[in-house]
C-alpha cells in the first residue's frame, strides 16, 4: 500500500534526513520525500497499519529534524 | 512571504543593525563587550542554539544547527581568551541565517511560480439546477453523463462531449500552442482548456479524477519524486560530506596543536571547517533545478514524468520514430488528381458524390478535398462493393470509384499513369469509361523536416523510422526527411524487435517516439518513450516517460534541448558548489581563509546555485 502525506520542512538536506528516517522505520517498505512539492510518499509493508506506522515515522523524523511536520490526515 | 520568513527577516535586520552599531562603539571592558554582543547573537541565533541542544539530546552529532552552534560558541571562546573580538561569531550566525532565509524564500517563491505555471486545476463546475439557474459545484461531485455549462472565460472542468454551442478553445495551458481550437456540438473536449467565447453545454464522459486535467496534474506533481542519479549522488555525498568535514576539523584541532603547541590557531581553523560543513547549498540546488526544468517543460506542453527521465533524455543518442501519426499526419489527404477526358474539378466532384454516404477514411479524404459536396446533384443507388470500391448514379451517370479490380469489373480500361505514386490510387469511371484517378496519401507534417534537422543539429547521432507501411511509402518519407535508417512493413511486435536490436548495439540512449495509440509496448521497451498528440489518450500517458501534449514533432527536439539545459545547470551546480567548498576547506586549513570568508563563500555559493537552478525554468527560446 502506498500513501502520500503533506509535510513541512525548511531545508533540502533536512528533507533527505527525513526520507532516511522514514525508510528505517519498521513497517515502511520505501519512502520518498519530495522537497519541492513538500510531499512524502510512503510504501508500507504488508500486515502493518499505516496509521500506527506513520506515528513512528513522525517520531523518527522529529528526532533527526526537530522542525518538521507530517500532516497525518 | 510566510509568517516565519517575515519574523526571521526582522530578526536578521535587528541583529545586523545592532552588530554594526557595536562595531563603532569602543568598549574597553571585555566582559561588558561580550554581554553587549550577546544581544545580536542571541537575537539571530537563539533557535539554532535550541535546535542544537535538541540535536544533542537526540544523538544527532552531525546536525547543522549543532555544528553551527559549536563554531560560533567556539569563536566566542577564542575571543574571550584571545583578542576580544566577538564580531566574527555574531557575523557567522547572522550570515548563516541570511542564507537559510534566502533559501527558504527562493524555494518558496519558485515553488509558487512553478505551481502557477501548472495552474490548470478547475475550481468548480457549473450545473443548471431545476429552476434553470447555474449552480457552482465541486468538480469532484459531478457524475458521468451530467450536463455541465461552461461560460466564456471559464476552464472546462471535466472531459466530455459538447451537446450544445460552439466556441474556440484556448489549449495553451495543456499544449503550449497559442492558436485557439474551434469546436462544435458533437466534438470531444478535454478539461483544462479555456472556453474563449460562446456558451458550451458539455455532457461529461469521465469523472473529475479520471479527466485529463487531473491526470496531468498528478503526473507533474509527482514527477520530481522520481529521483535522478544526480539527486541520489548529491544526497549520498551530503551524507558523507558532513561527517568527513567534522572529523577533519577534529583532527585539525588536535594533531597540529600537539606538535606546535599553538592551540588557539588550530582550533580556530577547525571551527572554520565547521562553518563550511553544512551541505545545504549542494542539496537544495539539484532538486530545484529539476523542478524548474520539469515546470518549464510542462509550460511548453512537454510533460516529463520524472527527474530521472529528464536526465536520461539529455543523453539521447538515437531517436526512433514511428511513421504514421508521428512524422506524418496519419490522415489521408488527396495529393494528386490525374484526370483523363474530364477536368480535375469534375473528377473530384464525381468521386466525392459517390462517397457521400460512406465513412471509410478514403471517402472522408475525398469529401474533405471537395469542400462543397452537398450541392444540387442527384446521387442515387450508392452501393458498396467489398474489396473493390463504391458505385452510384450521379445525375443518371453510373460512376464507379475503386481499385483496379473494380475498373476491370466494369470494363473500364485503365490508362497507365506516367507518374510514380507512393499513396493509394483510386480509379474513377463514368458509364464504364475510364475518366482518371486520384491519389491519396498520408502527408508529412509540415514541421517534421525541421524537427529532424534540429535533432541532428543538437547532436543526435542516428535517426530511425519504423513503420507497418509499405517499403515504397516508407522510403519516400524517409528520403524526404533525411532519416538514416528505415524498417518498413513491420508488425507491432516487429517494432519491438527492431528497438531491441538498436538497444543491443549499446550505442547510447535510445528514445522512441510514437503516437501512443498502438505503440505502448515499444514505448515502454525503449530507454525513454516519448508519446505525442496525447491530449485525451490515457494509454499514451501511462506508457510513455515523456508526453508531448500536441502532435508537433518539433517538440521532440525541444524536449531534448530542455533536458540538456537542465542537466547542464545541474552539473554546473554540483561542481561549482563542491569546488568552492573544497577550496574553502583547503584555504581554511592553511589559515588563509578565516571564518568570514568561509561563511561568505558558503552563503554565496548557495545563492548563486539557487539562482542558477531557477534558470532551468526559462525554456521558451530553446
Amino acid at each position: 500500500m502506498k500513501k502520500t502525506y503533506k509535510i513541512e520542512v525548511d531545508c533540502a538536506n533536512c528533507a533527505n534526513k527525513m526520507e532516511d528516517a522514514a525508510k528505517k522505520t519498521e513497517g515502511v517498505k520505501n519512502a520518498v520525500v519530495n522537497f519541492m512539492t513538500l510531499k512524502m510518499s510512503v510504501e508500507f509493508e504488508e500486515g502493518y497499519e499505516p496509521k500506527e506506522v506513520m506515528q513512528n515515522v513522525l517520531k523518527n523524523c522529529k528526532k533527526v529534524e526537530d522542525d518538521c511536520e507530517i500532516y497525518l490526515k | 512571504m510566510t509568517k516565519k520568513q517575515k519574523k526571521n527577516l526582522t530578526r536578521i535586520i535587528i541583529s545586523a543593525v545592532l552588530m554594526t552599531a557595536l562595531i563603532f562603539i569602543p568598549i574597553e571592558n571585555k566582559w561588558l563587550k561580550l554581554a553587549l554582543y550577546m544581544i545580536p547573537y542571541l537575537t539571530v541565533g537563539y533557535d539554532i542554539l535550541i535546535k542544537a541542544f535538541k540535536g544533542i539530546k537526540n544523538l544527532q552529532p552531525f546536525d547543522e544547527c549543532f555544528l553551527m552552534a559549536i563554531a560560533t560558541v567556539g569563536a566566542i571562546a577564542v575571543g574571550i581568551w584571545g583578542d576580544g573580538d566577538f564580531v566574527e561569531a555574531v557575523a557567522v550566525m547572522l550570515f548563516y541565517q541570511i542564507g537559510e532565509w534566502f533559501q527558504s524564500y527562493a524555494v518558496g517563491k519558485s515553488r509558487k511560480n512553478i505551481s502557477a505555471l501548472m495552474d490548470i486545476r478547475p475550481d468548480y463546475a457549473n450545473i443548471e439546477n431545476d429552476d434553470g439557474e447555474l449552480e457552482q459545484v465541486d468538480p469532484d461531485e459531478v457524475e458521468i453523463g451530467t450536463i455541465i455549462v461552461v461560460q466564456s472565460g471559464e476552464k472546462i472542468p471535466i472531459d466530455g462531449v459538447i451537446v450544445e454551442g460552439e466556441s474556440s478553445l484556448n489549449t495553451s495551458a495543456l499544449t503550449g500552442e497559442s492558436m485557439p481550437r474551434n469546436v462544435l456540438a458533437g466534438d470531444e473536449v478535454i478539461s483544462g482548456c479555456i472556453n474563449l467565447n460562446g456558451l458550451l453545454k458539455v455532457r461529461t464522459t469521465k469523472e473529475f479524477g479520471e479527466s485529463t486535467v487531473s491526470k496531468i496534474l498528478d503526473l507533474v506533481e509527482n514527477a520530481s519524486s522520481k529521483k535522478s542519479k544526480s539527486e541520489n549522488f548529491i544526497s549520498k555525498f551530503a551524507r558523507i560530506y558532513t561527517p568527513t568535514v567534522v572529523f577533519s576539523a577534529l583532527v585539525l584541532a588536535i594533531i597540529p596543536s600537539i606538535f606546535t603547541g599553538n592551540w588557539a590557531t588550530w582550533i580556530y581553523r577547525a571551527l572554520t571547517f565547521l562553518v563550511i560543513s553544512c551541505p545545504c547549498a549542494l542539496v537544495i540546488s539539484i532538486p530545484l533545478s529539476f523542478f524548474a526544468g520539469i515546470g518549464g517543460a510542462s509550460k511548453e506542453g512537454i510533460l516529463v514524468k520524472g527527474s530521472n527521465y529528464l536526465e536520461i533524455l539529455s543523453k539521447t543518442k538515437t531517436v526512433v520514430f514511428d511513421k504514421t501519426g508521428t512524422l506524418t499526419k496519419g490522415v489521408f489527404e488527396v495529393t494528386a488528381i490525374h484526370p483523363e477526358i474530364v477536368d480535375e474539378n469534375t473528377l473530384l466532384h464525381l468521386a466525392a458524390h459517390v462517397e457521400r454516404y460512406s465513412n471509410h477514411p478514403i471517402a472522408l479524404s475525398l469529401k474533405s478535398a471537395y469542400s462543397n459536396e452537398n450541392d444540387g446533384c442527384h446521387v442515387m443507388k450508392a452501393e458498396n462493393i467489398a474489396g473493390q470500391g463504391v458505385k452510384a448514379l450521379v445525375n443518371n451517370n453510373m460512376i464507379c470509384v475503386g481499385n483496379e479490380k473494380m475498373m476491370k469489373a466494369v470494363g473500364a480500361e485503365i490508362q497507365k499513369c506516367p507518374h510514380e505514386h507512393s499513396g493509394t490510387v483510386i480509379h474513377v469511371s463514368r458509364n464504364g469509361k475510364y475518366i482518371g484517378h486520384i491519389v491519396i496519401s498520408d502527408v508529412i507534417k509540415p514541421t517534421s523536416k525541421q524537427a529532424l534537422k534540429e535533432l541532428k543539429k543538437s547532436g543526435i547521432k542516428k535517426t530511425v523510422m519504423l513503420t507497418g507501411d509499405s517499403k515504397k511509402v516508407a522510403d519516400k518519407v524517409a528520403g524526404e526527411l533525411n532519416i538514416d535508417e528505415v524498417h518498413s512493413e513491420l508488425l507491432p511486435e516487429g517494432k519491438v524487435n527492431e528497438v531491441e536490436k538498436i538497444l543491443s548495439e549499446k550505442s547510447g540512449v535510445t528514445a522512441f517516439v510514437g503516437d501512443g495509440i498502438n505503440d505502448a509496448p515499444v514505448l515502454s521497451r525503449a530507454d525513454i518513450g516519448i508519446a505525442m498528440g496525447a491530449m485525451g489518450s490515457d494509454a499514451a500517458i501511462e506508457a510513455a516517460d515523456v508526453v508531448l501534449m500536441d502532435d508537433d514533432p518539433i517538440k521532440i527536439a525541444k524536449a531534448i534541448k530542455i533536458s540538456r539545459k537542465c542537466m547542464r545547470i545541474v552539473n554546473e551546480n554540483i561542481w561549482f558548489s563542491i569546488g568552492v567548498k573544497i577550496a574553502c576547506l583547503i584555504l581554511g586549513a592553511l589559515g588563509i581563509a578565516n571564518m568570514w570568508i568561509a561563511i561568505f563563500a558558503d552563503v554565496g555559493v548557495m545563492v548563486i546555485a539557487v539562482l542558477n537552478a531557477i534558470r532551468a525554468l526559462f525554456v521558451k527560446k530553446l
